[in-house]
């Protein structure tokens, strides 16, 4: 398991190796130039070519990566002259647009979206699955019906609808925080009652639309699991309802939404751009959308890309682990 | 010999949109502690539906369930089809099990067989888990599954078609129960895996003093191992006796149909195959008179229209041998001659 684990590790760091050199190409394909939007129009060729050299941008693409790998190692420092920033390892870049390291940028929104994404994934994992479970244990009755609804519901309403309906009729309305502390970040260690008024409903919100698609997929899970065979066999030795659900129902159902909440939670890391917006949270989403549609600003992109798809490797690879623990025919000999 | 299980006109229907569903009609059966009772009969003709409904395994939400099966246990009878089915619960797996047609299906996969098997013994004993596993590799020595101690600690994945059904048996088998209840138990299994089945279920049979009933639609297993038969068929049994009864002076013209359905090979070359002809009936619209009434090739030796008007009664003969059929045995064998089809 050990050795397993420690190849998959491997190939993921070859994989970020690989995303990084992809960012750095697409970004130098795409038709702005970065040197140019430093100063104002009209500006003298000169002026942008020291520009390009401030932004590092003057040598070739393949030679931009290999600095960015070693100021990760290394750290490095940014610009010429008077002008000089230095960032200590790990050095994700220099953002000359926010004038930060891009490492201290990255600590500020990562708490952010991690709180965002795991608060989220536990309130909808606790909804979805619950509801699911009751729906499909009351097929047909009053129970399943009303859990039909939510699922109508909350997959229909986008976010954004939701999202501003809960500020303006819940947390507005009743005073929950402060309208000048929204969004402001409070350490959950420190401050967890702060930390809870900012996170709540921005959680909620986001986990509505999940929940809903987990009520779906456990409630089918859940009956189709019952009628298996194995059921039956549970069934025959005399074990209680509760036992067989408890025991052999949801052990099997489960499976499947273990992988499919690794993926979901793995995706949030890309940024959750419409709750953070909503709920004026400054987190990964809100950081990237900017960089790439405003700023073009190269270090930030490659930062939260690698952020992103780091995630989706790494929960792909604890959903295996997870797997191999609930289902013994995937195990590894 | 007396009767472990009684069963008394026990009906079975599945309210569907369709219509009720009446998958098991009046039926009456019984069977002895050390003795092995076959019911046979094609797919849909309540064999398995009557013996779910003994086992209270029907979903009792989408099942209409009369009639009675009297369990004679030493503390007294007690009907399983009226009896709250908490303690119906507490009989199954104890008194009373059950094993079924596909092994690779009915073990649960994320469980090692040790678990599985250890779990049934642990709902009906006072014990500790380690007691239990030491009880699991006992049952699974039994059931002549090599390398008990290691193999109890592997998942169904691991086992063969064959050793999963031993290890079914393992676990139905592991509380003692008086009554044994399977379900087309080599159906899935290739021959020579049958056979062996086959001679461990009658093995244990002997040493646990085991009533079984063993449902099937193979003639060749009943042949080998039942003491009675009972045929079904429309929901009905429709002939029921010794088995040697059931072979040589089958009173009903089903029984005699299925008989000459098997290729047999002290007849090879001599004939075709006889099929019977026609198809089964619908257990939504059951004819009103005799349910083979449709496919009989006897018909035609009755008075008058009888057969479609009138649903026969079930006759008892000399050695308990009865069939559900308006012509008598001896007429039977008599017209047999004539169809030329005679076993």
């Amino acid at each position: 398991m050990v050795r397993y684990v420690g190849k998959r590790l491997f190939y993921t760091l070859l994989l970020m190796l690989f995303v990084s050199l992809t960012v750095y190409f697409i970004f130098d394909l795409l038709p702005s130039d970065p040197a140019r939007l430093g100063c104002v129009k009209g500006c003298p060729d000169s002026t942008v070519e020291l520009n390009r050299i401030k932004l590092g941008l003057d040598v070739p693409v393949i030679e931009q990566w290999w600095r960015f790998i070693l100021g990760l190692f290394q750290g490095r420092s940014y610009g010429t002259g008077d002008a000089t920033f230095s960032c200590p390892a790990p050095a994700l870049g220099y953002s000359w647009n926010r004038h930060a390291c891009v490492t201290d940028v990255i600590k500020e929104t990562f708490p952010v979206t991690l709180s965002l994404a795991l608060g989220a994934l536990f309130m909808w994992l606790a909804l979805g699955v619950s509801l699911g479970i009751l729906a499909a244990r009351k097929k047909g009755k009053w129970q399943d019906k009303a859990s039909t609804v939510f699922v109508l519901v909350g997959t229909s309403l986008p976010t954004f609808i939701t999202g501003i309906m809960v500020v303006l009729f819940i947390v507005l309305q009743f005073n929950v925080v402060d309208p000048l502390e929204i969004g402001i970040w409070h350490s959950p260690f420190t401050d967890p009652v702060g930390w809870l008024q900012t996170f709540f409903f921005p959680c909620a919100t986001l986990a509505l639309a999940y929940a809903a698609t987990y009520t779906r997929f456990t409630r089918s899970n859940v009956i189709e699991i019952s009628q298996e065979d194995y059921i039956r066999t549970a069934r025959a030795k005399g074990l209680s309802e509760k036992v067989i659900l408890r025991k052999h129902t949801l052990r099997a159902a489960i499976a499947p939404i273990v992988t499919m909440a690794g993926m979901d939670f793995a995706a949030l890391f890309g940024g959750a751009v419409i709750t953070e917006s909503i709920f004026s949270l400054n987190g990964l989403g809100k950081l990237s959308i900017k960089a790439v549609t405003e700023t073009f600003d190269l270090p930030i992109i490659v930062a939260t890309t690698l952020i992103a798809s780091s995630f989706v490797v790494i929960m792909n690879l604890l959903v295996d682990i997870a797997y191999a623990y609930i289902d013994p025919r995937v195990r590894t000999k | 010999m007396s009767n472990f299980l009684e069963v008394q006109n026990l009906s079975v229907s599945f309210p569907t949109h369709d219509g009720l569903v009446k998958a098991s009609n009046d039926v009456s059966f019984n069977v002895a502690l050390g003795e092995t009772l076959a019911i046979v009969g094609e797919s849909g003709s309540g064999k398995s539906v009557s013996n779910l409904a003994v086992m209270g395994l029907h979903n009792p939400n989408s099942t209409v369930i009369s009639g009675q099966a009297f369990l004679n246990l030493e503390s007294g009878p007690i009907d399983v089809i009226s009896a709250p089915a908490e303690s119906v619960r507490k009989l199954r797996g104890k008194e009373m099990a059950m094993i079924f047609q596909d092994p690779m299906s009915a073990l649960h996969p994320f469980y090692t067989v040790g678990d599985q098997i250890a779990e049934a013994w642990l709902l009906h004993n006072d014990g500790k888990k380690t007691d239990a596993i030491a009880r699991a590799t006992e049952m699974l020595n039994l059931v002549g599954i090599p390398d008990a101690h290691k193999r109890v600690n592997e998942f169904p994945h691991q086992f063969s078609g064959g050793m999963r059904q031993r290890v079914m048996i393992a676990m139905a088998l592991v509380n003692n129960p008086s009554l044994l209840i399977a379900d087309e138990p080599t159906t899935a299994l290739d021959v020579t895996v049958q056979a062996q089945i086959l001679q461990l279920l009658g093995k244990l049979q002997k040493e646990l003093n085991m009533a079984i009933i063993l449902i099937t639609h193979d003639l060749g297993v009943v042949a080998e191992v039942a003491d009675r038969v009972a045929v079904m068929y429309g929901g009905r049994i429709v002939e029921e006796g010794k088995v040697d009864d059931i072979f040589y002076n089958s009173a009903h013209p089903y029984t005699r149909g299925l008989l000459n359905s098997i290729p047999r090979v002290d007849k090879v070359g001599s004939h075709r195959l006889h099929a019977i002809p026609g198809q089964p009936p619908s257990l939504i619209a059951l004819p009103k008179g005799c349910s083979f009434a449709a496919r009989c090739e006897y018909k035609r030796f009755t008075q008058g229209s009888i057969c479609n008007e009138s649903v026969p009664a079930l006759t008892v003969g000399t050695n308990g041998h009865s069939a559900r059929c308006h012509l008598t045995p001896a007429q039977v064998v008599q017209h047999s001659l004539e169809i030329g089809t005679g076993a």
